[in-house]
């Protein structure tokens, strides 16, 4: 018999329930002899898994597009296959070297094999340069060693294989390269996460700090969450009156002070941060304003852009309204009597804006503080556009090894890192604040 | 008629149009540096190649580097059919098996009939990319900051005692570093000698400290020419075709000085699997003949890669303008010149660019 029950209200009227169907603990039963609860479960269970299927475009696009080519992007930061794919023999061989003096001749046989196969076939991700590239970061310089000695190869027909090897190159006289060998011979490392934290292995095998002059990524991790952190602060600043002021005004000029505030939205981000430069330069809006009313010389211009007061500047510009608004939406919320009723109890001004003002507000700041900060962690564009040397932000290092060093483990794994900081300060965040308590408007 | 028969109806048309233009003519994507330099490279090859054979080019501009030529072939989906690469550049994706290789052989003589192989200049033909232009990377000054003495050597460049104001520089080690130590009095034919040590490494970046704080970093070749117009620096590195384009076409008082000058060359490569790759071929040849590579030199001041167009150079396409001596190669332009070294780069970029970023983060 089929059963009508459904959660939409309006059907529970053809129900075709049975007044005396109830069981010996008096349980009330559909007509198919189930109690009545559990069906009504299962059925809200159905429609439920029904309105889920309506989001499934969403959850398959995100899924598409999101997950599995960041997840791919992440996992490269661990995998990289270059000795395995290029040398596929010898990478089995040399597992079995114990690290001192030289491999077998066999191992060294294989070796040259498989590089002669790799320069001939030219397979994509399994070329002698792909090798090479690897093995440059693991030793910096050795490239040429490798793709100049391929080309020289073909020469090689007969054992000793080490002996001749040698011959084309005495650079491969030398434990180092070898010992570096069979460490790429694996196809996961954690190279790459060495790097991104200024480390590296040495030539024993050992993890090492990288030289001073080499460091790099760990002070730029920092320096990007302190710069993050004064832009979410002077964006707090500016924008807490802003809404005051948006949210207390009547309805007709504060929508018109909305649209300001949401004007900048419609002009590309390109456009906006290059604007700021017109104006900011030496030879800018600005200077030549303070040269004309004689507060400076000519010769004095202010250095205000290709700095970190540039980048600080355009930043706080670009992400204010992403604080302006939840800030607005709660404070709109805000009943103006509540203040009155506070003054009226004997509050000073301060006193009632402090104790009841200022924490109704805090569900505003705490979504305002959070999105700013999560959004100036990882931008890029502005920082390279107005930040001159001081413009590089852990985002433009990772942009530089996607785009230009092709280094893509590096990359992913400076991402991955980044994204794990993200992830702590959001718990610690919500520890501290309560995830719960924000409101977006 | 219903909804499924004029879905079907649509669909059918659709297919036939675009089926329609794929028959009639090709179209290939040509990838280039942007701005004076794809113009000239327009008005030179793709125009005339369009006219002769009736199929289209879309010209895209990038910012050099091989990562979008990796990602498109790793990913199976290139959409670039030729693009214009840097030498290094080159080489690098060569030995990576992202190009197609290219044999030297199938390209046309010389206008004088020379063999392909001897008319290029040595070191221009490559397993995967065929040299169109020589360029380089100079520095160039504004007139108007230095009336009466203007610098004239790369030491000069460093000097901001004797010649103050900002200095413009690319965002990277590479070039700066050879300038740097040809600044500090090291021989042309010496510098990559001296790179090749850690003493001398740390000497080009002793050198470079003392003008750090006065440095504005530039990344896309469009960029040095707006600097010195807008008065942000006075004086800039640049290549040195952008600044002839600037003061020949724009009439800017700039002034380029050749001393240590860096020359590099740019070829044509194209990425392995792209669909079009007879037409993309077609291209090359047609535009590394001697008659083309002689026209972009009468619309930029980069010199061709082919000997016998040397005696075709003529004048700047709408000007009065020897071209001659605003060459790279003209040779009292390389009285004291550096070729890049593209072996020394594809060794060291990786190290030198991560000490690059982290002294100018420090």
């Amino acid at each position: 018999m089929r059963i009508l029950i459904d959660c939409r209200g309006k059907n529970m009227t053809s129900t075709t329930l049975d007044q005396g169907n109830t069981n010996a603990d008096g349980v009330l039963l559909t007509s198919d002899g189930i109690p009545l609860k559990q069906k009504l479960v299962q059925t809200t269970k159905k429609a439920r898994s029904r309105a889920f299927l309506l989001t499934l475009p969403l959850v398959l696009f995100l899924i598409i597009s999101f997950v599995v080519p960041i997840g791919q992007m992440l996992f490269r930061s661990v995998h990289n296959p270059a000795g395995t794919n290029v040398l596929p023999n010898f990478a089995v061989a040399i597992k079995n070297w114990d690290g001192i003096g030289f491999p077998s001749e066999e191992t060294f046989e294989l070796f040259v094999k498989d590089m002669q196969i790799a320069r001939k076939n030219r397979e994509i991700g399994k070329t002698v340069g792909n090798l090479a590239t690897r093995m440059n970061y693991a030793i910096p310089g050795s490239r040429s060693l490798f793709t100049s000695t391929s080309r020289k190869l073909s020469t090689i027909t007969e054992g000793p294989y080490k002996e001749a090897l040698f011959k084309i190159d005495k650079k491969w006289d030398n434990q180092i390269i070898w010992r570096n060998l069979k460490r790429v011979s694996s196809d996961y490392t954690i190279a790459f996460y060495l790097a991104a934290l200024d480390h590296k292995y040495d030539d024993n095998g050992n993890i090492v700090a990288a030289e001073e002059l080499y460091q790099i990524y760990v002070s730029n991790f920092f320096k990007t969450l302190r710069l993050s952190a004064i832009i979410t602060f002077l964006c707090l600043i500016i924008a807490f009156p802003v809404s005051y002021l948006l949210s207390v005004l009547p309805l007709r000029t504060s929508n018109l002070l909305m649209i300001l505030v949401l004007l900048p939205f419609w002009t590309s981000l390109l456009v906006r941060t290059t604007a700021w430069i017109a104006i900011l330069q030496t030879q800018g809006v600005i200077n030549d304003i303070l040269v004309f009313i004689g507060l400076i010389s000519d010769d004095g211009r202010i250095q205000m852009i290709y700095n970190q007061t540039g980048t600080i500047i355009a930043m706080v510009h670009i992400l204010l309204p992403f604080m302006i608004l939840p800030l607005f939406s709660v404070m709109k919320t805000i009943p103006v009597s509540y203040m009155r009723a506070a003054r009226s109890m004997g509050a000073t001004p301060f006193t009632a804006y402090r104790r009841v003002y200022f924490p109704l507000t805090l569900p505003g700041i705490a979504a305002g503080t959070l999105l700013v900060f999560i959004l100036a962690i990882g931008y890029y564009i502005t920082p390279a556009l107005v930040g001159g040397e001081d413009g590089l932000l852990i985002s433009n290092l990772i942009a530089y090894h996607i785009q230009k060093s092709l280094n893509w483990s590096l990359g992913a794994a400076l991402g991955t890192i980044l994204l794990v900081v993200v992830l702590v300060l959001y718990w610690l965040y919500n520890k501290l604040v309560g995830i719960d308590k924000l409101s977006f408007g | 008629m219903n909804l499924s028969k004029l879905l079907a109806s649509t669909v059918v048309g659709v297919s036939l149009l675009a089926g329609a233009t794929v028959t009639n003519a090709g179209e290939i994507t040509v990838v280039s540096w942007g701005g004076a330099y794809t113009k000239s490279q327009v008005e030179a090859y793709h125009k005339p190649w369009m006219a002769k054979t009736g199929n289209s080019i879309k010209s895209e501009d990038y910012n050099g580097g091989s990562a979008e030529i990796k990602a498109q072939v790793e990913a199976g989906n290139v959409t670039w059919d030729i693009v214009d690469v840097e030498l290094s550049d080159a080489i690098r994706a060569c030995d990576e098996g992202l190009l197609e290789t290219i044999d030297a052989s199938t390209l046309p003589d010389g206008a004088d009939g020379t063999p392909a192989a001897t008319d290029f200049i040595e070191g221009t033909l490559h397993d995967c990319a065929v040299a169109n232009i020589v360029w380089s990377t100079i520095f160039a000054y504004d007139k108007g900051k230095f009336p009466t003495a203007g610098p004239t050597t790369m030491a000069d460049f460093f000097n901001v005692e004797k010649f103050p104001g900002k200095r413009g520089l690319r965002k990277g080690a590479k070039v700066n570093l050879e300038f740097a130590l040809i600044a500090d009095g090291v021989l042309a034919k010496d510098v990559y000698g001296v790179l090749a040590t850690p003493e001398g490494v740390d000497r080009a970046f002793k050198k470079l400290d003392t003008i750090k704080g006065d440095v504005v970093w530039w990344e896309a070749g469009a960029q040095p020419p707006q600097l010195l117009a807008d008065g942000e620096v006075s004086m800039t590195t640049a290549y040195n075709g952008r600044i002839f384009n600037a003061v020949a076409g724009e009439g800017k008082a700039f002034e380029i000085v050749w001393d240590g000058q860096v020359w590099d060359l740019d070829l044509w490569v194209i990425p392995k699997g792209t669909k079009n790759k007879e037409l993309a071929m077609d291209f090359l040849k047609f535009s590394t003949a001697t008659e083309r590579l002689a026209a972009q030199a009468s619309y930029i001041s980069y010199g061709p890669a082919r000997k016998s167009s040397g005696s075709l150079v003529g004048k700047y396409h709408n000007k009065d303008i020897d071209m001659g001596p605003q060459m790279p190669t003209n040779p009292d332009n390389l009285k004291n010149a550096v070729q890049n070294d593209f072996n020394f780069w594809a060794d060291n970029a990786d190290q030198l660019n991560e000490r690059f970023n982290a002294w100018l983060a420090g």
